[in-house]
């Protein structure tokens, strides 16, 4: 059997690992973005010099060949479902391939799509500009470098993830920036007002000019195309040579509208990613679950999801019909030296049976945030500034609704920091005990077997 | 088909627009330290007052560039623009350095009369200029290895500084600094010079065989058996760390706690060779040759170590082919000298700071073994939050792809790990995690949950 695979992201790549592993398909893989698999969250490291390109790919050239995996170049621009082909773009231009020039067409016996998503635009005057741009893809970081050059200022619209990664990544350049930031606080649709604060506290110690409650009204042409200011809403002007747009991702899909295809914002997909089309699956960014998981939204636009789709996907494919079960929430990110983690259930703006206790340290580098049910008082979240914890720990908590004195007294066994460093948890039971006029008592003791038992019982 | 090259990511400027000026200061005054010291090879400066200046003007410089580097950042990760600096991507600058420093090996093992030393007469050159510190310390002129341990403690000072400063927010990373810089001090540099004045058989009691290669020749067990009670406890603190100590230490915390926290080696790996960290090759190919390299010459440490020992029981030098006198010759030239010296220290700026710790030394290998196969240490990861982004992989000097693990959310148990710490400190999503830990000692390998469908 033929199984094609369009995209070669996290999700596509993990389907073609796990169908290789489960059978003895033919399978091809087929991008217009890079020649391999490159992790699209490691951008940023190029940018700043951590990594080159080659760092941020997971597997050796090797790999591909020893897997049976075939690598196209090239672009699709049309599928055709009834006759089951690709047809891939006239007139392409990549040059940084080392691969054979794409055919024209492609047939497939099963079609995986996993397209990834594309950067919001709100229809902005001068949006189109030379030097406005998003950051998603590779092509995205080059056309980000060919403008550093002797950049005055680069303005940043958009106060979520790709936001302040791009801000950090003009910053580790000695380029000034402005962040504008449409929300009273940093990220506080997701985050709870105390952490988003202390992410706010963090942007403008780097020294970076973070502009809340800003929005951008439009962007001004130098007279040859190229942007050379923004003006905000309260008709500001900051003049600038770069605009990054980052409010937000969509779905890739609209060039695959009136195919036949089920899309509402993304391709529509049952628990096993299949579309309404026959052989045809959707996984990652672009995909968007008809009835997801409880607690899920029908978009998740994360590496994590991308990596258990491409998984439940390849098992759908090779016969193994395991729904999709992405279990509890959770996800990570890193704002400039702070780092996050959450697991569960932690909203921004909690209804009133959620409740929570928060924890911050003196110097508002860490925090721990314990959500609880108000009637249960079983611990349905946890979020983390500054603090690692162990995610199978807390996943078993939340997942037998563990009281959250237990959780309390027992939280070392979830720490996940380096060895030595210092740890709070007696003044998370403070708080507790002063809250709840109870009892609590720290159990300090956090040794690995400890928590291999918990885990394994 | 071509092999496309992409382009390193740096058109703009990624430095600071200049060194700034306390920065460019301190840069002057290490190199005037260093330059004292450099010319001193030429007979000039031999007045005793110059090595005090010169020493202090290297470490007062490197010390005070680190603290200006770092003092007014937030604590964090720091490998901006690493590898758009000359010198940490293998520059210009990074060949001139590595010649150098392969050059000072080769008049050091080979060419000492070079460097000024003089077993009869008095030292001149940069040795004679190291006598005044000599003499202070053990009551003797210097030699060359005098010199070389001043300058290699002195590195693993400042530099053990600069790599404090620089992982402050870490106390893993600042308490296990700390140790290694008390290790190169204390115990490998000040007590075998004081040992050495009281007329005491001198040994640095950390340099455990096979790494101190010539622990069981003969001129070694006569002086410790010669030397009074004193050399018996340092004969059997020798054995007892080969057979007893060692094992059990690797036993409860993997070896780490040799490699990454006592040995000099590894303590100058870790402080001055830390900017070179990421050069070291990740592919599978490079896995492959360290492994037959460094058990290679673990059988060769065994071989001539039993070789040597037969001919010091029996008299007898001639073993089946081998003569134990030139075998050992040749394992001093090559793996002693060239391996450990040359090419472990003098290829940091192209290879990574652990050349020799990866592919050559035999103590790395027994240790290896043994954390491989029977130690509680591992390094766990988190559960499914890996982005696979591979800043892990690219600062792990022992060029072990730990992403490859982490991301499928399987533990780490490789042989080489040195236990640093590094991959754990630089993810950015809280991934890695050393751990010790009997339990699952026998399935350390196997992730604490599947990333996602469990396979059937
Ligand atoms: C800068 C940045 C940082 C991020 N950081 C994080 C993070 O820290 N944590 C996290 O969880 N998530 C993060 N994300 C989101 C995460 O990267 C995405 O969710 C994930 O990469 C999506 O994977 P995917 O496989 O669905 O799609 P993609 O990785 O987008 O892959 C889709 C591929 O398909 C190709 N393609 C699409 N259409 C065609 C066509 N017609 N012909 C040929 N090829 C086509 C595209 O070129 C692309 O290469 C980040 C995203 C960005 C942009
Ligand atoms: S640094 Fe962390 S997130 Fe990145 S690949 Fe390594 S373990 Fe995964």
């Amino acid at each position: 059997m033929d199984i094609v695979i369009l995209g070669n992201g996290i999700s596509g790549i993990t389907a073609a690992r796990h169908i290789r592993k489960l059978s003895d398909h033919r399978i091809t893989v087929i991008s217009k973005e890079t020649d391999y698999f490159f992790s699209r969250t490691a951008l940023m490291y190029m940018y700043m010099g951590h990594m080159r390109f080659e760092d941020t790919q997971p597997y050796e050239k090797g790999f591909w060949a020893k897997n049976r995996i075939k690598l196209i170049r090239g672009e699709v621009s049309m599928i055709d479902f009834g006759q089951k082909k690709l047809q891939f773009a006239e007139n392409q231009h990549i040059h940084d391939t080392a691969f054979d020039p794409a055919p024209t067409e492609i047939s497939y016996d099963r079609l995986v799509l996993a397209l990834g998503s594309a950067p919001n635009k709100f229809g902005w005057p001068g949006q189109d500009l030379n030097g406005v741009q998003g950051l998603y893809s590779f092509q995205d970081l080059q056309s980000m470098e060919a403008h550093s050059k002797n950049l005055d200022r680069a303005v940043i619209v958009g106060g979520g993830l790709i936001g302040i990664e791009m801000a950090e990544m003009f910053h580790s350049r000695h380029i000034p920036v402005t962040l504008l930031v449409r929300e009273q606080q940093y990220w506080n649709m997701v985050l709870p007002k105390e952490e988003s604060a202390m992410v706010g506290e963090q942007i403008i110690n780097a020294g970076i000019d973070l502009r809340l409650n800003t929005e951008l009204k439009e962007i001004i042409d130098d007279g040859q195309g190229n942007a050379c200011a923004v003006l905000t809403n309260t008709d500001e002007r900051i003049d600038c040579h770069f605009v990054g747009l980052t409010a937000g991702v969509h779905p890739n899909v609209g060039w695959l509208k009136d195919l036949g295809l089920d899309i509402d914002r993304g391709i529509l997909t049952n628990e096993y990613l299949q579309t309404n089309i026959p052989d045809v699956w959707a996984v990652g960014d672009c995909a968007q679950l008809r009835k997801p998981p409880a607690g899920r939204r029908a978009i998740e636009a994360v590496w994590y999801v991308g990596r258990m789709m491409g998984e439940t996907a390849a098992y759908s494919i090779c016969g193994q019909e395991i729904a999709y079960d992405p279990g509890i929430w959770f996800n990570s990110a890193k704002f400039m030296d702070m780092e996050y983690q959450v697991y569960g259930t932690v909203l921004a703006k909690p209804p009133e049976n959620q409740q929570s206790i928060f924890w911050q340290s003196d110097d508002r580098e860490k925090s721990i945030r314990l959500v609880f049910d108000a009637q249960s008082r079983a611990v349905i979240g946890f979020n983390l500034m500054g603090v690692r914890l162990r995610h199978e720990v807390c996943e078993k908590w939340i997942g037998a609704g563990t009281p959250l004195k237990d959780v309390v007294e027992q939280l070392a066994l979830a720490s996940f920091d380096p060895e030595f460093t210092r740890h709070f948890h007696s003044q998370v039971v403070d708080i507790y005990n002063q809250r709840f006029g109870d009892h609590a008592i720290a159990n300090k003791r956090r040794r690995f077997n400890q928590v291999f038992s918990f885990l394994r019982n | 088909m071509s092999e496309q090259v992409y382009p390193s990511m740096s058109v703009a400027n990624p430095h600071p627009p200049l060194l700034d000026g306390i920065q460019r200061i301190a840069t002057i005054i290490a190199f005037i330290g260093l330059a004292m010291t450099v010319i001193s090879v030429f007979g000039l400066l031999q007045n005793g007052s110059y090595l005090w200046l010169s020493l202090f003007c290297m470490a007062f410089g490197v010390g005070l560039y680190s603290w200006r580097q770092y003092h007014d950042t937030h604590p964090g990760i720091k490998n901006d623009g690493i590898w758009f600096g000359n010198l940490t991507s293998r520059g210009f600058w990074a060949w001139m350095a590595g010649i150098l420093i392969t050059f000072f090996y080769v008049c050091l093992y080979w060419y000492p009369q070079w460097l000024g030393f003089s077993a009869e007469g008095t030292n001149t050159g940069v040795v004679g200029f190291f006598d005044p510190l000599s003499i202070a310390l053990k009551g003797k002129p210097a030699s060359q290895w005098f010199v070389y341990g001043t300058l290699y403690t002195l590195a693993i000072l400042c530099f053990g500084f600069k790599f404090i400063l620089k992982y402050r927010h870490n106390r893993y990373q600042v308490i296990r600094t700390l140790s290694v810089i008390f290790f190169q001090l204390c115990i490998a540099f000040l007590l075998p010079e004081l040992l050495e004045r009281m007329n005491q058989p001198s040994m640095d009691l950390k340099n455990m065989w096979p790494l101190n290669y010539y622990f069981f020749f003969d001129w070694n067990l006569d002086k410790l058996l010669n030397g009074g009670n004193l050399g018996i406890f340092m004969l059997v603190w020798g054995i007892a760390l080969i057979v007893l100590i060692s094992p059990l230490l690797t036993y409860f915390y993997g070896k780490r706690w040799y490699c990454s926290w006592v040995c000099g080696c590894g303590g100058l790996a870790e402080t001055a060779g830390d900017p070179f960290r990421h050069l070291s090759d990740k592919s599978l190919k490079a896995w492959k040759i360290e492994r037959w390299l460094i058990h290679g010459v673990l059988v060769f440490a065994v071989v001539m170590t039993a070789v040597v020992l037969y001919t010091y029981f029996t008299g007898n030098s001639q073993v089946l082919f081998i003569n134990s006198y030139s075998v050992r010759e040749w394992y001093g030239f090559l793996i002693g000298a060239t391996f450990s010296g040359v090419i472990g220290v003098g290829f940091y700026p192209l290879m990574g700071s652990r050349v020799w710790c990866r592919f050559g030394c035999p103590m790395a290998a027994i240790l290896g073994l043994q954390q491989r196969f029977f130690s509680r240490f591992r390094i766990t990861t988190n559960g499914g939050q890996c982005i696979s982004c591979g800043n892990c992989s690219t600062y792990c000097e022992m060029g072990i792809d730990v992403r490859s693990y982490a991301q499928k959310g399987q533990n780490i148990v490789r042989a080489s790990c040195v236990g640093c710490g590094i991959c754990a400190a630089v993810c950015p999503r809280g991934v890695l995690r050393l751990e010790n830990g009997s339990a699952d000692i026998n399935m350390r390998t196997e992730a604490l949950k599947a990333v996602h469908i469990k396979a059937s």
